[in-house]
């Protein structure tokens, strides 16, 4: 027990960072062990970013960050210092319509109890980014990363394909 | 009246919200001054606890209290048994945090509040306990054993409870049957995995001397009244929210897991909010866990596949603690003779305690088990007697007119286990035409000339649902014609603000859009028991459709009186009340609402409006007259039934097998379905989906591994497989639509369906595929490995 003092853990060095999240910069002081999915939820009280389980196999946690689907709880807050992260609260505006993508999770039942919901837009979002037009087969793979346990998954591929859909259809029209 | 709402597939009202991430989950909710706690769990399944050492965590920075047993007074006390049964006769439930000895590893052990979960966490590192290990209980068998070590030293043999029911005679019959066939069927542990863990956050207001939390629970009323004994408060003094539920499954109808009461307790001591996340890891070791059974199974059948009787004994694995009764294995023993005219039925449970974590309904809830053992029955049946499978059920089946069947037993909730009705056949028939099950056989047989191993599987079931006690339900129509709707069950994905407002909406003639639907809030809605046992949409959503038509009957009332008509030609659609046939004379549900609440001073655009509406005036005598009761358009009602319901179903796939690699795929998945009348086809269809995923999971994937220690060895997401996307096969679901005549709605539950056929099915369809090697499946799940040995043992005899 007389090891124990010298041995307390001291995890009180914090570090400045500065990230760009949904469009808006911010500048904090944070612990260097806080991880980037808590620094989203309770710093920035951006709670749509959910935590699932915290080993990253989940994806309920899943934001963009500077364009990429990652998972937030398996990075520091400061290893986002100088970036740009999106979150489900910057998918559509307050007032404004729904993002395509969370309108067809709407049409097609693609969520249940919503826990998941955020971290699989965020993936969709990228997936669509990288393959504008992917099969059933590509969507089921790219999803493999988010686990579900409401859905049983099938309106979740009938979502990304409607939402697929109307996003070509819009790059078109704005070709 | 024409209903519009129920039964149509309108998108979900609750989703907006959702999908933007603005839900509100427990740990979302972020209040001022609050303060993080974490837990310390036993590493050993069973242990005395020599020393408990805190001293070094009470020294760090910003830990604000740590608890041990030593420390919680009064609140050392097992927690409540919830439901009593008289064959339970060694009950033992935990203590919030463990006295001297652990029995299972996640046990609570000491519970540490700081700054941030950060520095609790710390602190959990600091606190040494010295444990004595003790011989560890991992197993039903060793459960079992004659010289097994002892769970709690004072439960000899481990036994819990032990229960027979017998229906007709089935000895006489065993003695003259001309086949009898026994063998044994086992399935393992698994777990219901919410992506939500659970959580408790809790508010004490000292100067308004009220206890609040929100739970990610699914009974926040019976958590209420419990925690209003346990703190000596008056019960409206104490406010339990379910907020958004990030799925519960069964896990988190339990009550009270220790955290429930620690987090409220630390609140009030502390006079600071306290938050209490689980993390998943914890999730594994201390949330309730399900499925574990050992069925000795002995049945008895003639030369036409006629079933005769059945005898079946089994064990059920309790785990370290009873708290939800014996609920799982009476569902079990209930759910076993299925749709099927079992008139001979010896049932035996003995319910053994082991060092794991407790059990307690899991979606499915026994059934899975007990459909697993039936059909694997009928599938013996058809294989030694030479016939088609699905011939040996339609020949077995209760026929339409033979309703209501009392299958003899004492059901879960202490009513008899009587289908109110279905039409079993109706429902195979249409399995077997999406499923092109006459033409299989030909597939089959080409596939196999390729080296390709395909298996036809199919598997009936029968669930009870809508079991009472009660639920209730408020309905208010406020002044700006907007309709509160409130009631006491909870919501953890099961669109209940969408279809209960569709249910209100079809009685008061406005879109669901103006239903606002509250659940699981006791300031909201005073009475009510949870959401589980399928039950939400037929109790509570009968009680709903009760208060609505209440509120429309007032409507019509009151409306008369102002349009000098008879209450009889009152209607109401679209937000408006008027009188048949003059549509002229019409009023919004607001401006009624505002008439029927007799106040000096009214607001709005409506109390305006409705000032210009030459109307008749008041009566004479008092503004309130007796026959109209309270003020406005509200009413209350509750609806208990006089028993559950019976729904049921019919799933079946095809799929191939690797007898290579012993992995399985799914080359067509059916689901065939009837829970009544169906409020919203694609709310049903999807909980059928979700269901179907978890079962596969259960069978295929997902087993908890504990080693001879007790250890869970596959704690993590890394090792526990929940199936993916990628795993799951697109789903067919049908509906055959056989409608309760129990309750006026003529609903089912639909919440469990999905996940009970599926180890059946499953089984089913790898005899089918492997059927040259001989193979016959008797425990679940199978996972790759555990069938690629199957089929090693059956090619090495």
């Amino acid at each position: 027990m007389q090891e124990q003092e010298e041995e307390t853990p001291v995890f009180t060095e914090e570090s400045d960072i500065a990230v760009t999240v949904n469009g808006h910069r911010y500048e904090k002081r944070v612990p260097v062990r806080l991880l980037l999915s808590d620094f989203l939820r309770h710093d920035l009280h951006l709670t749509g970013t959910h935590i699932g389980c915290e080993h990253g196999v989940c994806g309920c946690c899943t934001v963009l960050l500077n364009g990429e689907a990652v998972r937030s709880c398996l990075m520091f807050a400061v290893q986002a210092d100088g970036m740009v992260v999106t979150t489900i609260e910057g998918m559509a505006g307050t007032n404004s319509d729904l993002h395509p993508i969370q309108q067809a999770f709407q049409e097609k039942h693609g969520l249940q109890c919503g826990f998941c919901t955020p971290g699989i837009i965020m993936s969709v979002h990228a997936m669509l980014h990288e393959n504008p037009n992917p099969s059933d087969e590509e969507i089921r793979h790219e999803l493999s990363g988010n686990i579900c346990r409401c859905t049983g998954y099938q309106n979740i591929v009938e979502a990304v394909k409607l939402a697929a859909e109307r996003l070509r259809q819009q790059q078109r029209e704005v070709q | 009246m024409a209903t519009r709402w129920f039964g149509a597939s309108i998108p979900r009202i609750e989703d907006p919200r959702l999908l933007r991430g603005r839900g509100t989950f427990v740990d979302d909710i972020d209040l001022p001054e609050m303060l993080h706690a974490a837990a310390l769990r036993s590493t050993h399944a069973r242990a005395r606890i020599q020393s408990l050492d805190t001293t070094a965590a009470r020294a760090l920075p910003g830990v604000h209290l740590v608890l041990t047993a030593a420390d919680l007074g009064e609140l050392l006390e097992p927690s409540p048994l919830l439901v009593p049964h008289h064959a339970l006769t060694q009950p033992r439930t935990q203590l919030p945090l463990a006295l001297n000895e652990v029995h299972y590893v996640g046990e609570a052990v000491a519970f540490v509040v700081a700054d941030s979960r950060y520095i609790a966490e710390d602190a959990l590192d600091l606190i040494e306990v010295e444990y004595e290990p003790l011989p560890v209980v991992h197993s039903l068998e060793v459960a079992e054993a004659l010289d097994a070590p002892l769970v709690h030293a004072d439960v000899p043999g481990n036994v819990a409870a032990h229960l027979v029911q017998t229906v007709g005679d089935p000895d006489a019959v065993f003695e003259d049957a001309p086949h009898v066939i026994r063998e044994t069927i086992v399935m393992d542990r698994g777990a219901a995995m919410p992506m939500e863990c659970r959580g408790v956050l809790a508010r004490w207001d000292a100067h308004e001397t009220m206890l609040t939390c929100w739970i990610s629970t699914q009974g926040p009323i019976p958590i209420r009244n419990g925690l209003a004994a346990i703190f000596h408060l008056p019960e409206h003094k104490v406010r339990v929210i379910a907020p958004d539920v990030g799925g519960g499954f069964g896990t988190k109808i339990m009550l009270f897991y220790p955290e429930e009461i620690l987090t409220p307790f630390a609140a009030i001591h502390l006079g600071r909010p306290v938050k209490w996340i689980e993390d998943r890891r914890e999730h594994f070791i201390s949330a309730n866990q399900e499925r574990s059974q050992i069925h000795e199974v002995e049945y008895a059948f003639d030369d036409q596949g006629i079933l005769l009787a059945v005898r079946d004994k089994f064990l059920h694995d309790a785990g370290a603690y009873t708290p939800y009764g014996i609920i799982v294995p009476i569902i079990s023993a209930c759910t076993l003779p299925g749709p099927y005219r079992l008139r001979n039925y010896y049932s035996e449970f003995t319910v053994l305690y082991t060092n794991k974590v407790p059990v307690s309904p899991y979606r499915g809830a026994g059934r899975p088990h007990a459909v697993f053992v039936m059909e694997r029955i009928m599938d013996r049946i058809a294989k030694e007697l030479n016939l088609d499978r699905a011939e040996v059920r339609s020949r077995n089946f209760i026929q339409p007119d033979e309703f209501p069947w009392d299958v003899g037993l004492v059901y879960q909730d202490g009513g008899p286990t009587k289908y109110d009705s279905g039409n079993y056949q109706a429902g195979l028939d249409k399995l077997k035409a999406l499923l092109d099950y006459d033409n299989f056989s030909a597939m089959q047989a080409e596939a196999r000339q390729q080296g390709r191993y395909l298996g036809i599987g199919i598997s009936c079931y029968v669930e009870g649902t809508g079991i009472g006690p009660y639920e209730g339900a408020q309905v208010r129509v406020e002044s700006d014609g907007r309709v509160f709707a409130s009631t006491g069950v909870t919501t953890q994905g099961q669109a209940h603000f969408t279809t209960f407002a569709q249910i209100v909406a079809d009685q008061l003639g406005v879109d669901p859009k103006d239903v606002l639907v509250t659940t699981g809030d006791s300031q909201a809605f005073y009475w009510g028991v949870g959401t589980y046992a399928s039950r939400a949409a037929t109790i509570a959503g009968t009680a709903m459709h009760l208060a609505a038509a209440k509120v429309r009957e007032k409507t019509k009332r009151v409306a008369a009186d102002l349009f000098e008509a008879s209450p009889d030609d009152i209607e109401l659609a679209d937000g408006k009340v008027f009188v048949k046939d003059a549509p002229h004379r019409s009023l919004t549900l607001g401006q009624v609402a505002i008439s029927a609440n007799p106040l000096r001073y009214a607001y709005g655009e409506n109390a305006r409006k409705l000032m210009s509406i030459k109307l008749a005036g008041p009566r004479p005598g008092p503004a309130l007259p007796p026959e109209r009761g309270a003020p406005g358009l509200e009413a209350s009602e509750f609806y208990s039934p006089p028993h559950g319901s019976f729904a049921s179903g019919a799933h079946g796939a095809i799929i191939e097998v690797d007898p290579k690699t012993g992995m399985v795929t799914f080359v067509k998945y059916v689901a065939v379905h009837d829970c009544g009348r169906v409020i919203n086809p694609t709310v049903v269809e999807g909980q059928v989906h979700g269901g179907v995923a978890q079962g596969i999971g259960g069978a295929f994937y997902e087993r908890l591994v504990y080693d001879n220690e007790g250890q869970l060895i596959n704690a993590s997401f890394m090792d526990y497989l929940l199936p993916t996307a990628a795993e799951i096969p697109p789903i067919t679901v049908d509906h055959v639509e056989t409608p309760s005549p129990l309750n006026p709605l003529g609903v089912k539950g639909a919440g469990e369906a999905g996940v009970i056929p599926v180890p059946a099915l499953f089984a089913s369809a790898i005899d089918d595929a492997l059927s040259e090697f001989g193979i016959r499946v008797r425990e679940m799940p199978l996972h790759p490995r555990r069938l690629y040995e199957i089929l090693r043992e059956a090619k090495d005899q």
